[in-house]
């Protein structure tokens, strides 16, 4: 596959550090795209902030690097004036859960027809490690070097119960069931959400050695402790404790925002 | 039956040394020379393309090699 053909090549080398999950997340999307044949011209790709927020920079589609938090914002407008564009979110775990968080759930509960695929390393990459609203509790990151007292958010269930279409988790080890959640997620009619957990080696994997400090000792980990959904809804939480349950969460059809603003518009006119 | 061949490029000047090729193919097709992966030996590969998903750098590349049959 010649992912190049969807690279901006003067951009390359990417900045993402050595043996990030972002890039792997990255490929997934494009041999996505590949596989569905999308014209370049058609696609929008939009970010907030953060490593992950730098995938527009490096991908040649239209693009948009918005604001912290703000890219399903942006990607509402959007996908709201130019309903043909195929729009494309991508996202961090902060960008998306906690300064992004109120944008994330209310455009799942609208159903709006975008796709969200969330890089989520459980850790402000980016900035210096500080600790996100998915650092699990008790996991160390440089704002709670003793360990996290809170408990993490389950975006995958949180985006679900908030009302998305779809919903599938993953890791970025397992790239042949990323590159079916993607497309699966990029077929869907209304608010479609692939969570990617990514592995961030120079933020997160320094402070939790259990991981293993490089990237690649972090993607054996998450091969070693992903759980499949369906195996999970037989265990107890104590059996799952630090274990990545991945799968699909809900796969739904129910009419999407545009289908009911189509409704309202012609109920104005009665 | 014929063993299908691929050839096995790393883009030295994307590799970032961060040894996921290295360590995930079940071929052991690569070896870190000084800096950056490389490869041993590409008759080696079986296709499987672990490397070319996993390498978040996009430096590797896997090609089959069209051979013809009556060889
Ligand atoms: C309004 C605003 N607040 C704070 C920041 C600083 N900031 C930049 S990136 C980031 C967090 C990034 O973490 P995440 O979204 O998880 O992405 P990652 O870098 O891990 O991919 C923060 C807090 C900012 N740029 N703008
Ligand atoms: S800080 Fe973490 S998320 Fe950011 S590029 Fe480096 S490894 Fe990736
Ligand atoms: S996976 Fe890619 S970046 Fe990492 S060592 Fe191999 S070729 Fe280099
Ligand atoms: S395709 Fe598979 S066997 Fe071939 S080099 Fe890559 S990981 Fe090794």
């Amino acid at each position: 596959m010649d992912y190049l053909q969807y690279l901006r090549k003067d951009k390359m080398p990417h900045i993402w550090c050595d043996g990030c999950g972002h890039g792997i997340i990255l490929k997934s999307i494009l041999r996505t795209i590949d596989t569905l044949g999308w014209e370049k011209d058609n696609i929008a790709l939009i970010s907030g902030i953060g490593c992950s927020g730098r995938t527009p920079g490096y991908v040649d589609f239209n693009t948009l690097h918005t604001t912290h938090g703000r890219a399903i914002a942006f990607a509402t407008g959007l996908k709201l004036a130019n309903p043909k564009l195929h729009v494309i979110v991508v996202t961090g775990d902060g960008d998306a859960t906690a300064i992004g968080g109120n944008h994330f759930i209310h455009a799942a509960r609208r159903n709006l027809d975008i796709n969200v695929i969330v890089f989520n390393n459980r850790i402000y990459g980016m900035t210096g490690g500080q600790c996100s609203p998915t650092t699990p509790t008790l996991k160390k990151s440089t704002t709670t070097p003793y360990g996290n007292p809170d408990s993490a958010f389950d975006i995958s269930r949180l985006a679900e119960a908030a009302g998305a279409s779809y919903v599938a988790r993953t890791t970025t080890f397992h790239v042949a069931k990323m590159d079916q959640y993607i497309k699966a997620c990029f077929l869907k009619k209304g608010f479609s959400v692939v969570e990617a957990y990514s592995n961030c080696p120079t933020s997160y994997g320094k402070m939790n050695k259990e991981t293993g400090r490089r990237g690649v000792d972090m993607l054996l980990y998450q091969k070693d402790n992903m759980v499949p959904i369906e195996k999970a809804k037989d265990m107890s939480d104590e059996e799952l404790q630090g274990k990545l349950v991945t799968g699909v969460f809900v796969d739904r059809n129910i009419p999407d925002y545009t289908e009911n603003y189509s409704i309202v518009k012609q109920n104005s006119k009665k | 039956m014929k063993k299908k061949k691929f050839k096995v490029v790393v883009k030295q000047e994307w590799c970032k040394s961060c040894e996921i090729c290295v360590q995930i193919c079940p071929k052991k097709v690569f070896v870190m020379d000084h800096f950056y992966s490389s490869v041993r030996d590409s008759n080696d590969c079986i296709g499987c393309l672990q490397c070319e998903k996993l390498c978040p750098d996009f430096a590797i590349t896997v090609t089959p090699i069209e051979t013809n049959d009556n060889e």
